[in-house]
């Protein structure tokens, strides 16, 4: 018999009622909480800074508004208004000050801000200038790393602007035994501490701090409790009123002690989780293994017939419905690279204990069924898939990812299991793991991973060859020499190498820097409470509190670096069929399709080259310049140099050759990284991929040797370009699974997109499962999919080059959707999503 | 002569086939073809000629000639897919049993490398064209696209005797044999004429799937791109409660009843 009971429960009518309260306005920013720190550390110069935070932090639950929203049966928010969010001043505050009139109308993720948050803002960020971790930062980071950076190699923007977050907490052990019982393991943590040890006094003030911002939260709860118990008293409606008398005595009893029933499971993981993203301003606070340590409650509470498993349901779908309450407010660059108002909270499900055996159970089913129920972007929803994951699991999972929401991604125990085994972790903590934010397998409890440390575009070091380290004039990479001296494909590749290392070197600098400044000016005490080991060594996350340290900075390009590589290796060395000077110039002049915004870019390079080398820049010489520019616009050689390089072989289509080199130029930027250690004594770990990093930074990224324009999205992930990869998904997950996936330990991410008709039917559901679990056992280690929509083929209708491997599939009969005529895809747009193929 | 250097004619090799046979399949599509059915989505599979044809991406050759090597290492490469999802090989076209040397070597190889087989016939050619390969095929998934022998006729060009003959053939040797049925508006869309199928369908000893085909115009553009007319005209594909409708009348006569395949 299973060992679970899978069986769907029914969606309660309260979820859609919910939904629509959360929805009823444009996401606003209020100013209480940026009100009440600043009012605190007013009060508190000179005092630890720890000390500092956990009365800051206390000032903020004792008088940080509160509210509960209709009919919510899990209570809690950040905002009063809906979906809104606070502000964070002690990372950064200038750039919100300069968006204040803009922030409204900006197409990605606006906000709402009244004149009377922005005038009590602007007050309050009168006391910030100067003392932010973000101007710390800057004054560390090396000037060479700082140079890189202003030219797009990399950018560590998340944590340079913003809190970290990127974790996973013990949330068992606060459903366990409460913030009492953590309380209480401080005072004994206390006991053992001798007045003689060299660290007692950063110790003890430590420990004060974390104590404080418990009793905050015990506060905070209660503050709640009260006003269930006010709104109860007014309520006519009996069974409401129960339901917020219930609400008040769950309140009362967590997350202070354990829970003892699931609704208090819900409640007490709920505050948690809220009271994090109100700590610090960091995203990706991920709930993780969710069915794992709720289950203990379920079951308690199922079994002896307390509650039935149609209102466990209910009670997750409101949970669920409570993730998307909460927002971030992002500078409007960040913002159009995280569009979407995510806030990318990774809950997962199935996998293996850590004993090795598969831990699978109801919950794990219903948490599929709750993402189903709710349809909303929050949980980022994610399944953990082994040799031994149950049939019947993963055919649910593939059932969500057909309804094309983009959830679940799909994670591969056994590649992420050794993977995290060999950066030091014990087996039993690698068979727990978790995933954090977009694609980050940690530890949960015992981790300060600083995962999404930065994005590096591994294309700007291959632009620094074709210049000699130069970019827009300036030498920002070393001097690798002139491409036209290169007499083989290893010179280039040599060159390139030495770009990269020297690169790297740079963006490790920058996030070291970033990790000092947020250890000195944002220690988090709250957060401590709930990571092993800070409590024993007195230290917070960030001062390397915690038991497992990385830092993971994210690659992206590999397709295009490949594409590119190979591209060079054929037509250039091989085949001959132009130079690298030819190429370089191609480069420059956009294959012959130069934007005015290029030309001056170039203008501007070879006029302050001219004005190094000591010639007088008049306004005749700049014209002249711009020029030249301009005539190579145009040159029919360089649109003849782009189409044979868009006809060689290229990732993603299962050709041995050039799937190899992709392998190896992945290695260019996992390797080098592994060498270096982060100011917490751990070391670098590398992820492979963008989030979606790749469109703001492609448009920051010139013309590429694998045929890629200008300003153009870069690869996402390890996923081929877009659209060259044209023999479908088993070609392209083949080409994908050629990659040293366990290498990077910070995970990779494998986009797939797919129309319905391929996920049609059972068959169609069970094709899917054996893809996924097929490219697993090749040693991939994530897969998301996107399965498209009307809207998507719209997309693809205007926009051909960025779908053509969309495949339409029927019996006996498949086409490249971009091939087809109008009329055709007209057709079948009208016939997407009924899947009646 | 060695298997690996036998020649055909095809003209595409398709991965990640989902709707020809059991699991995940590659489709090996043979050039040529016997019968010329007026809704055919395949239409440059149907000379045996190679044909330019022209695209939105500019002027393609259709059809090349090819070894079963270099076949076979294609349909290699996608082995770990069959092997989770119980998949293989499918042979298609044009009628693939017309270049018999070619699928018999194809076939053989296949077997060798342990790969499920499957072939999607007309079966509109003589039986001792079929019969030597059955031993080596897994599934034939065969169409039966109308009773009738003269309204056969009137769409596909040829009277349909001979196909309704080698399917008791093919069924009697145990073969495991799929019948499919192609429905196309205004030739056999009516519940009469799905029926008399089915109940031929399961009549036959051991058959016990049938799967309907909706039509679609998915083959428009390619008449256009080898300058042919288009035989359907501006014909409506059928909507899926219709097909439902269509489906519950074929599970009637006892037959598990597939749409799509």
């Amino acid at each position: 018999m299973a060992k679970y009971n899978s069986a769907k429960c029914a969606k309660s009518a309260r979820i859609d009622r919910l939904k629509e309260e959360l929805f009823r306005k444009m996401p606003e920013i209020e100013a209480d909480r940026a009100v009440l720190l600043t009012e605190s550390y007013r009060k508190t110069e000179g005092e630890p800074m720890v000390r500092r935070r956990a009365k800051a932090f206390r000032n903020i639950m004792e008088h940080l508004p509160i509210t509960i929203r209709p009919e919510e049966l899990v209570v809690g928010a950040a905002t009063v208004s809906p979906r809104s969010c606070q502000i964070y001043p002690e990372f950064s505050f200038s750039w919100l000050e300069d968006e204040f009139d803009t922030v409204e109308t900006r197409s990605a993720d606006p906000f709402h801000i009244s004149e009377k948050t922005k005038k009590k803002l602007r007050e309050a960020f009168t006391y910030w200038h100067g003392k932010t971790t973000s101007e710390l930062a800057t004054s560390l980071i090396a000037p060479e790393a700082r140079l890189a950076m202003e030219h797009n190699v990399f950018t560590p923007g998340n944590y340079f602007y913003n809190g970290v977050g990127h974790v996973t907490v013990q949330y068992d052990k606060v459903l366990r035994i409460g913030y009492r019982g953590i309380i209480d393991e401080i005072r004994a943590e206390r006991g053992r501490m001798d007045r003689g040890d060299a660290d007692y006094c950063t110790k003890s003030a430590m420990l004060d701090a974390v104590e404080m911002s418990c009793e905050a939260v015990i506060t905070y709860a209660n503050r709640y409790a009260a006003l269930a118990r006010e709104t109860a008293q007014r309520e006519k409606d009996s069974t409401r009123r129960n339901e917020l008398l219930q609400v008040a005595e769950n309140c009362e009893r967590v997350p202070a002690y354990g829970a003892r029933s699931f609704w208090e499971a819900c409640q007490s993981f709920w505050f948690v989780q809220m009271i994090l993203q109100i700590e610090s301003s960091g995203h990706s606070i991920s709930p993780g293994r969710f069915d794992q340590y709720m289950y203990p409650y379920y079951k308690a509470d199922v079994d002896s017939g307390k509650i039935t498993r149609d209102f466990a349901q209910e009670l997750l779908d409101c949970v669920w419905v409570k993730l998307n309450d909460l927002c971030k407010c992002r500078d409007a660059a960040s913002a159009a690279g995280f569009a979407g108002y995510s806030m990318f909270q990774n809950l997962i499900a199935g996998g293996q204990d850590k004993n090795g055996e598969d831990a699978t159970n109801d919950l794990s089913f219903m948490c599929i069924d709750a993402t189903l129920h709710v349809m909303l972007p929050g949980p980022s929803f994610s399944v953990r898939v082994w040799n031994r994951t149950p049939h019947e699991f993963l055919l649910r999972a593939a059932e969500l990812t057909r309804t094309g929401i983009g959830l679940p991604a799909y994670y591969n125990d056994e590649v992420i299991i050794p993977s995290l085994m060999s950066r030091g972790l014990t087996l039993e903590d690698a068979r727990d793991y978790n995933i954090i934010g977009c694609v980050e397998p940690q530890k949960s409890g015992k981790t300060w991973g600083w995962h999404d440390a930065a994005f590096f575009n591994m294309l700007k070091p291959m632009e620094l060859v074709f210049a000699n380290g130069q970019l827009d004039g300036v030498q920002v990479g070393p001097k690798t020499g002139d491409v036209t001296s290169f007499t083989s494909f290893e010179d280039f590749y040599a060159a390139y190498r030495t770009q990269m290392n020297y690169m790297i070197s740079l963006l490790v600098n920058a996030c070291n820097a970033i990790d000092v400044a947020h250890a000195e000016r944002a220690p988090l005490p709250y957060l401590a409470s709930m990571i092993d080991d800070c409590i024993g060594c007195g230290k917070t996350p960030e001062q390397g509190g915690a038991i497992y340290n990385f830092t993971g900075p994210q690659g992206f390009g590999i397709a295009n670096v490949a594409d590119a590589l190979y591209a060079i290796k054929r037509l250039v060395f091989e085949e001959k069929k132009f130079t690298l000077t030819e190429l370089r110039d191609a480069l420059d002049a956009n294959y012959g399709k130069l934007s005015e915004a290029d030309a001056e870019r170039l203008t501007v390079g070879v006029v302050k080259e001219l004005a190094k080398n000591g010639v007088e820049v008049g306004a005749d010489v700049i014209a002249a310049v711009y020029k030249t520019v301009k005539d190579k616009d145009g040159d029919p050689r360089y649109r003849e140099i782009r189409e044979m390089i868009l006809a060689e072989d290229k990732y993603g289509n299962d050709l041995s050759e050039v799937d190899a080199l992709a392998r190896d130029a992945a290695y260019t930027y996992t390797k080098p990284l592994l060498k270096y250690k982060n100011p917490r004594g751990g070391s670098f770990q590398a992820g492979l991929y963008p989030v979606s990093a790749n469109v703001p930074l492609g448009a920051q990224t010139g013309a590429s040797p694998d045929g890629r324009l200008a300003g153009t999205p870069v690869a996402d992930g390890v996923s081929p370009s877009a659209g060259m990869d044209v023999h479908g998904p088993t070609s392209a997950a083949n080409s994908v699974s050629c990659l040293d996936h366990g290498i990077a330990s910070n995970g990779t991410l494998f986009n797939m997109k797919f129309h319905p008709s391929a996920l049609a039917g059972d068959s169609g559901l069970e094709n899917f499962v054996a893809l996924v679990q097929t490219y697993f056992e090749m040693k991939g280690s994530h897969m998301q999919f996107n399965v498209v929509s009307r809207e998507t083929l719209r997309d693809a209708q205007k926009n051909p080059d960025k779908y053509r491997s969309l495949v339409v599939r029927v019996a006996g009969y498949s086409a490249l959707f971009t091939t087809l005529s109008k009329s055709l895809q007209d057709d079948i747009i009208n016939r997407t999503e009924q899947t009646s193929f | 002569m060695d298997n690996n250097s036998v020649v055909g004619r095809i003209f595409d090799i398709q991965k990640f086939s989902t709707h020809d046979g059991a699991g995940i399949r590659t489709v090996v599509f043979l050039k040529g073809c016997i019968l010329r059915c007026r809704w055919c989505c395949n239409p440059e599979s149907q000379s045996f000629r190679i044909q330019r044809m022209k695209t939105a991406n500019g002027t393609r050759v259709v059809g090349y000639d090819t070894t079963v090597g270099d076949v076979m290492q294609q349909v290699l490469r996608d082995m770990p897919y069959y092997r989770r999802s119980g998949g293989g090989m499918t042979l298609s076209g044009g009628e693939a049993l017309c270049q018999q040397e070619f699928v018999t070597a194809l076939l053989q190889e296949a077997k060798a490398h342990g790969i499920n087989t499957a072939v999607e016939t007309t079966a509109c050619l003589p039986f001792y064209m079929i019969e030597p390969q059955l031993p080596l095929l897994d599934t034939v998934l065969m169409d039966i696209k109308h009773i009738n022998s003269e309204k056969h006729e009137q769409f596909t060009t040829m009277r349909n005797e001979l196909i309704l003959e080698n399917a008791k053939k093919i069924a009697a040797s145990g073969t495991h044999l799929i019948i499919r049925v192609p429905t196309i508006p205004t030739f056999n869309d009516t519940e009469e004429e799905i029926r008399d199928i089915a109940r031929f369908a399961a009549s036959l000893p051991g058959v016990d799937e049938i799967h309907l085909l909706p039509y679609h115009r998915l083959g428009y553009d390619k008449y256009m791109g080898l300058e042919r007319e288009y035989g359907m005209g501006e014909l409506p594909t059928p909507s899926a409660e219709k097909m439902e409708r269509l489906r519950r009348v074929a599970e009637s006569q006892g037959l598990k009843a597939v749409i799509g395949g």
